[in-house]
């Protein structure tokens, strides 16, 4: 197996170009979004099966900020978490783990139940309508596997996102997160550490993970927690309604031979 | 409650159509089951109308799903790795055993569906034989699950309110065991015959499966907590109809009196719209 790998996206000089999503939509050939004016200067809007890359401008109060707001710039991407939930609940196998370590939609296997996108925890994986699949970053397998970086980490004009093997961007993100405290910001942390067995997508974020519409650790929980109190649930109620169905026709026929 | 930032996976009408007709396919093969073995001998005539129900009604589901996937022709892919080509199943992931689930209540539902319409062929003779309480026996279990397994894989996910609540896949099955039985009376009172003489009974049975919905239904409120406003509100005229669904039958069925003069049709017809109007509410509330 080849050597796990990683992003380490610093949110603290994501300068918002969006140079991410485009070289992003130009590698995998992903079709162009409608022009709409959104929120700031997000013309995306979300993850979903024709963006893989997603550039985040949140606006947070800052009474020190000019105007009083601030923003703060996040690219956005799948987690290729250990323990993913889209894995987990794919009934075809399509979705599989790579030789790096990544998560991985096989676009022949898909069948498009989109069970996936209900289990995804971080609005990652969106329906292509146009081939009928379930779609999202595949880290760029195809050039994973020749030995080139990411399309996205390429074009990246500010190292926000970074990209290597995985324990090195742990190492990395570690470093900035103690640079950044020596300069006063206190509050910057890592995010991905522990979330979901850990994350193949290290996020360096200075406010809490709900901020950036991301699950704190305590949320970060699987679609298979419910599995068992479901059935438990439907058993019960299984055994409940034929013993109810049996003392019915009991009474009804102890009635009929009370008439007749 | 677990917070997440999760996509809706549109699931829609044909997701919706396939919970409301496997549930009542599932529901009725139990209650064809329970009419067969510890009904009256009058009672056969209803219990071989659940089986035809039962497997008529499943024939739909399959072709609802596949036409809810993304690529149809691929239906195959749940229960076949499409590329090692070995057996594709997943014991932790409610759609997988439900596919399978699927096909192996259709084994069933077909022989007793062939049992009940030609009762003399091969089939007929076998499953009219010892073999045929063990085989029904087992097909009823099957039917069990495929009525409530459906409210288990919305849970197993993290869309909010269905990931909320364990008590879907119970709801589910209480409402679906509540529709076949609404289903197999009004199909009997409709066309009259032998199997009408039944209907008082699958009243009397309806009443437990209905209290046991209600029941069901405070619970997935409770357990829902601050996510209920989320199918509450724009949907308040879906949970109107689900009451209607289910506390007006209810009435009906303990105070038969209140239905002198009105169609027998109502109590069931009633039950199948508040049957429809859950999944619906469920489904479609969640997602909104």
């Amino acid at each position: 197996m080849a050597k796990a790998v990683g992003f380490f996206t610093d949110v603290s000089v994501c300068i918002g170009c969006k140079a991410c999503e485009i070289a992003c939509k130009e590698w995998n050939q992903l079709p162009g979004n409608a022009p709409e004016f959104l929120d700031s200067f997000d013309n995306t809007g979300q993850l979903d099966g024709q963006n893989w890359r997603h550039v985040k401008f949140i606006e947070k109060t800052r009474p020190a900020a000019p105007g009083g707001v601030a923003w703060t710039m996040m690219s956005d991407v799948c987690k290729h978490c250990t323990h993913a939930s889209c894995m987990d609940v794919c009934p075809t196998n399509a979705i599989i783990r790579t030789e790096f370590d990544t998560v991985y939609i096989q676009p022949d296997v898909c069948n498009g139940c989109r069970d996936c996108i209900a289990a995804c925890p971080y609005h990652v994986i969106g329906f292509d309508a146009n081939r009928g699949l379930a779609q999202k970053c595949t880290f760029c397998y195809d050039r994973l596997q020749n030995n080139l970086m990411p399309a996205c980490a390429t074009a990246c004009p500010t190292q926000s996102i970074r990209f290597g093997p995985l324990d090195e961007m742990r190492q990395l993100a570690a470093a900035r997160v103690e640079q950044l405290h020596a300069q006063g910001m206190s509050e910057a942390h890592v995010y991905g550490d522990k979330e979901y067995g850990g994350l193949h997508t290290l996020f360096l974020l200075t406010d809490k993970p709900e901020v950036y519409q991301l699950p704190s650790a305590e949320n970060a929980v699987g679609p298979r927690r419910n599995n068992r109190a479901g059935y438990l649930g439907s058993l019960a109620t299984a055994l409940l309604g034929i013993a109810g169905a049996l003392v019915a026709f009991r009474g009804q026929r102890a009635a009929a031979v009370k008439e007749g | 409650m677990p917070e997440h930032f999760v996509a809706p996976p549109d699931w829609g009408w044909y997701i919706l159509g396939y919970f409301f007709f496997g549930g009542i396919a599932g529901g009725a093969y139990v209650l064809g089951t329970m009419l067969r073995l510890w009904g009256e001998p009058r009672d056969a005539s209803a219990a071989r109308l659940a089986f035809l129900i039962s497997f008529i009604v499943l024939l739909i589901c399959p072709i609802l799903l596949t036409f809810d996937l993304g690529r149809p022709f691929r239906f195959w892919h749940m229960l076949i790795d499409a590329r090692t080509g070995s057996l594709s199943f997943k014991y932790w992931s409610p759609m997988s055993v439900g596919a399978w689930a699927l096909m192996a209540f259709g084994v069933f539902a077909a022989g007793s569906f062939v049992e009940a319409r030609w009762p003399h062929s091969v089939v007929g003779r076998v499953l009219g034989g010892p073999v045929g309480r063990p085989f029904m026996i087992l097909g009823s279990a099957l039917g069990l699950f495929i009525a409530g397994y459906t409210g288990v894989l919305l849970s197993v996910s993290n869309q909010p309110v269905w990931s909320d609540t364990w008590a879907l896949g119970g709801l589910f099955l209480a409402s679906a065991l509540s529709s076949a039985a609404a289903a197999i009376a009004f199909i009997a009172l409709r066309r009259g015959g032998d199997a009408q003489v039944s209907a008082p009974k699958l009243f009397a049975a309806d009443r437990y499966f209905i209290i046991l919905e209600l029941v069901l239904l405070v619970v997935f409120f409770l357990t829902l907590g601050a996510a209920a406003s989320k199918v509450l509100g724009a949907w308040l005229l879906l949970w109107l109809i689900v009451l209607a669904g289910t506390v007006l039958p209810l009435v009906l069925h303990l105070r038969p009196a209140l239905v002198q003069g009105r169609s027998p049709l109502l109590a069931p017809g009633l039950v199948l719209i508040g049957n429809i109007a859950l999944r619906a509410v469920v489904i479609f509330g969640a997602q909104a």
